[in-house]
C-alpha cells in the first residue's frame, strides 16, 4: 500500500518518532513578572480585547483580535513608545486550524523593550495595512502577501515583490513544494516560448541554462563562429584565434620559473 | 534585418515621454554601482528624480522554505549566503537564536572566538563597504588600500576556519574549532597596524572635494524617517537615534569589554562614512580586550547538552552512548522546544533577527530572517526623489545594502 502523504502540508517530515516523545515547551511566563510590560498590557486591555498575554523568551506576547491590529499598534507607537516595527510577517495554519497568524516585532527604544502583537486571520480574510503607522510595513506586507497571499486592505501597492508580478503560487505555504509546482517548473517555458512549446522541449530539456551547440541564433563556439543563421547540423568551418600578439604577450614572455620566488610569509 | 556583427544603439533602458517631459529610467539590475541586484525605475524630471521604485527579488533563493527544510544544523551554511560580506555574523544570529529557543549556555572560550569572529567580520564588511563606495564615487586608490587590508582578515578568518567568505565558523551551541597558534599574532600584528590604515583613508577621503560634494547634505534621512522604515545599524546611529544592539541589549560579552557607540544627528551620507570609521577604531578596541579574555578560559567549546549538541568527537570514538547520540542528532536532528523566539544581533549592517516558531519536530515550522538592508534598499523609495543622479550611486553607496539579504 502506497504510504500517506497529506496534501496540506507538503513540507519535510521528520521520518521517525519516537512513540512516547513528548515535545517538551519553551517556557512561558506570566506577564505580572515585568513591571514595564505589565503597563503596556494594560494599556491595550483598557481598549481593546486581549486573548492571551505571556512573557516567552524575555518578550511579551499579546494576541489580539485581527480587525484591532492598526489601532494596537498606534496605541503601542503613540502611548507606549514602541517606535519601531522590526518585523512582520505571517505563519500558515491552514493545515490545522485554517487560519494564517500575523505577527508584528516591535521595539520600544526607550524601554529596551521587545513585544510581539499576533493575530489570527481566515484564509480568505484581509487584514488591515499599518503602513500609515510605520512605513517599513510598506515592504513588509508586501512580502507577505507575495509569500503566503494574504491580501492587505489599504495598501499603497499591494503587489509582489520578491517574485515577478505573473507568478502564479504563495511560494511559504505549506501546501507549496520546496522544488516548486508545475507552474514554476515550467515558468520560463511558458514565458519565452509559450505553453505550446512544453511538449516541443519536454521536461528534460526546460533547464533554461542548457545551451544548444546547432543553435546559432544565440550561441556560438569559441573557435567556431559563423554567420548569424547558419544550419550547421553537418557540422561548421573552422575559424582559427588570431591574437593580436602575435609573438605572445609580451609581459608574460620573460617569465622564467627558475628564478622566480616563493614567498613564506604570504601575509606581507 | 539585423545584421550579424553590427553593433547598433539600442534604447532598451529609456523611454522618452513626449508630453511632460518625464524620463523613465531604468537603474539597473546590472549596475556596477547598485552593489548587485538592485533594479531602480526612476522617474526623472531632467536630471532630477521625482519617483523612485527599488524592484527587488533577482537573488531570491527562497531561504525561508529553504529552512522549513532542513534540520537545524543543516542550515547553517545557507546563513552565510544571506550577508556573504560578513558571514560569520549571519552564523551567529541564527545559533543565538536557537540556543536560547533550546536555553543553552555556551563555554567562555567559544564565546571569546565567537566575539573575535563577530568583530573580524565586522572589520572586513565595513573595510569592504569603503572601499566599495569609494569605488562608485570614483577613488580607486580607496578601494585598492581597503581591499588590502580585507584580504589580511580574510585570511585569518581561513586561518581559523578553512573559508574565506562562507565562513559557516560557528555552530548551534558554540564553534567547532579552536583558534590556530598563529592566530592572536597575526591578530595583533593587524590591529596594531589598523589605526594607521585608516587614517590613510581619512587623509584621503575625509577633506577630498569630490568626495565631500557627493557625501555632504545628500541622502539626508531625518530621525522619524529612519525609525518608521526600520532603520538599524549605522542608517539608524548616523540620523541621531543611539541604538546599538550590543550596547543596549548586550549578547555574548558585550556588556564586559568597553566600546563607545558613536553616532551623529546629521543624517547625510557623510555623516555615515564617519560612523563606519568611526567604527571599525571601536572594532579594534573590541578586539584588543577580547584577545586578552582568550587566556586562561577552560578548552570546552561546545555546550554540553546531549539531547541538542553531539558530544565532542574524542567522545563520539571512545564511547557508545555518545556515538549513538551523535548518529541521531545527524540523521534525524535536534528537535528544540516548542515554541517561539526573536532574536536580534548587532550585525555590520544592522539589526540582524532570526524568529523561529518551532513545533517540536526537527524542521522549523516558520522562520523568518530579518536583514537590515531589506528595509535600508525600501527607503529608497522615499530618500531618492528630490536627489540627481549622481546622488544614487552616492546614496545607494552609504546604505550599505547587500543583495544575498534583500532577497534572501
Amino acid at each position: 500500500m502506497r504510504a500517506y502523504t497529506p496534501k496540506d502540508n507538503v513540507q519535510k517530515k521528520s521520518y521517525y518518532t519516537d512513540r512516547f516523545w513528548v515535545a517538551p515547551q519553551v517556557a512561558k511566563f506570566d506577564v505580572s513578572q515585568d513591571t514595564v510590560f505589565t503597563a503596556d498590557l494594560d494599556a491595550i486591555k483598557a481598549k481593546f480585547d486581549v486573548l492571551d498575554a505571556y512573557i516567552q523568551v524575555d518578550q511579551m506576547v499579546v494576541v489580539i483580535n485581527a480587525n484591532d491590529n492598526y489601532a494596537v499598534l498606534e496605541l503601542l507607537k503613540n502611548e507606549c513608545e514602541y517606535t519601531q516595527l522590526s518585523e512582520m510577517s505571517a505563519i500558515d495554519w491552514l493545515a490545522t486550524e485554517g487560519k494564517f497568524e500575523i505577527f508584528y516585532q516591535m521595539l520600544s527604544m526607550a524601554k529596551r523593550k521587545r513585544l510581539r502583537i499576533k493575530c489570527k486571520i481566515d484564509e480568505k480574510e484581509a487584514i488591515q495595512s499599518v503602513e500609515k503607522l510605520f512605513r517599513c510595513a510598506d515592504w513588509s506586507e508586501r512580502e507577505m502577501y507575495d509569500m503566503f497571499g494574504v491580501v492587505v486592505n489599504n495598501h499603497p501597492c499591494m503587489k509582489r515583490i520578491l517574485m515577478p508580478e505573473d507568478w502564479e503560487g504563495f511560494p511559504l505555504r505549506k501546501t507549496y513544494p520546496l522544488q516548486g509546482d508545475e507552474f514554476a517548473a515550467w515558468y520560463e517555458v511558458d514565458k519565452i516560448f509559450g505553453k505550446e512549446a512544453r511538449e516541443i522541449i519536454g521536461p528534460e530539456n526546460r533547464d533554461p541554462a542548457r545551451i544548444d551547440r546547432y543553435d546559432t541564433k544565440r550561441f556560438s563556439r569559441l573557435g567556431h563562429e559563423v554567420p548569424f543563421g547558419t544550419d550547421i547540423s553537418q557540422g561548421e568551418p573552422d575559424t582559427p584565434l588570431v591574437y593580436q600578439e602575435q609573438e605572445g604577450v609580451f609581459m608574460v614572455d620573460k617569465f622564467d620559473a627558475q628564478k622566480s620566488v616563493v614567498i613564506s610569509d604570504r601575509h606581507r | 534585418m539585423q545584421q550579424a556583427n553590427r553593433l547598433r544603439p539600442f534604447f532598451e533602458n529609456i523611454t522618452f515621454d513626449r508630453v511632460d517631459n518625464e524620463m523613465i529610467l531604468n537603474f539597473g539590475p546590472q549596475h556596477p554601482s547598485s552593489h548587485g541586484q538592485l533594479r531602480l525605475m526612476l522617474h526623472m524630471q531632467q536630471e532630477q528624480i521625482t519617483k523612485a521604485h527599488p524592484d527587488i527579488g533577482y537573488l531570491h533563493r527562497g531561504m525561508e522554505k529553504m529552512a522549513e527544510n532542513m534540520i537545524y544544523n543543516e542550515f547553517m551554511p545557507t546563513t552565510d549566503r544571506m550577508d556573504y560580506i560578513a558571514s560569520s555574523s549571519n552564523n551567529y544570529g541564527f545559533a543565538l537564536a536557537v540556543e536560547k529557543l533550546i536555553g543553552l549556555e555556551v563555554p567562555r572560550r567559544a564565546k571569546v572566538i565567537r566575539m573575535l569572529l563577530l568583530e573580524v567580520n565586522r572589520l572586513m564588511s565595513h573595510l569592504f563597504w569603503l572601499a566599495t563606495t569609494a569605488l562608485d564615487i570614483g577613488a580607486m586608490t580607496v578601494f585598492l588600500y581597503a581591499f588590502r587590508e580585507r584580504e589580511y582578515l580574510m585570511d585569518l578568518v581561513e586561518d581559523y576556519c578553512g573559508a574565506r567568505l562562507t565562513h559557516a565558523a560557528i555552530r548551534i551551541g558554540g564553534v567547532p574549532l579552536d583558534l590556530p597558534d598563529n592566530f592572536m599574532t597575526d591578530l595583533r600584528k593587524f590591529l596594531d597596524k589598523l589605526p594607521e590604515n585608516i587614517k590613510d583613508y581619512e587623509d584621503l577621503l575625509d577633506k577630498n572635494r569630490v568626495w565631500l560634494m557627493r557625501m555632504e547634505n545628500v541622502g539626508v534621512i531625518s530621525k522619524e524617517m529612519a525609525l518608521s522604515w526600520g532603520c538599524s545599524g549605522v542608517m539608524l546611529r548616523a540620523s541621531g537615534v543611539e541604538w546599538d544592539i550590543r550596547k543596549e541589549e548586550p549578547y555574548e560579552l558585550y556588556d564586559e569589554v568597553e566600546f563607545n557607540v558613536p553616532d551623529s544627528d546629521k543624517g547625510d551620507n557623510y555623516a555615515r562614512y564617519k560612523l563606519y570609521m568611526a567604527e571599525m577604531r571601536e572594532s579594534a578596541k573590541i578586539l584588543y580586550q577580547v584577545a586578552d579574555m582568550y587566556e586562561g578560559t577552560s578548552p570546552e567549546l561546545m555546550a554540553h547538552a546531549p539531547q541538542y549538541i553531539s558530544a565532542p568527537k574524542l567522545e563520539i570514538m571512545t564511547q557508545n552512548y555518545a556515538l549513538m547520540q551523535h548518529f541521531v542528532l545527524v540523521t534525524q536532528g535536534m528537535r528544540p522546544p516548542v515554541g517561539e523566539v526573536y532574536i536580534p544581533t548587532e550585525s555590520p549592517k544592522g539589526e540582524l533577527g532570526f524568529y523561529i516558531n518551532s513545533q517540536g519536530g526537527p524542521y522549523p515550522y516558520r522562520l523568518k530572517l530579518r536583514a537590515p538592508s531589506f528595509w535600508h534598499t525600501g527607503i529608497l523609495t522615499d530618500l531618492l526623489p528630490g536627489h540627481y543622479i549622481p546622488d544614487v550611486v552616492s546614496i545607494i553607496g552609504t546604505t550599505n545594502i547587500v543583495f544575498g539579504e534583500v532577497d534572501r
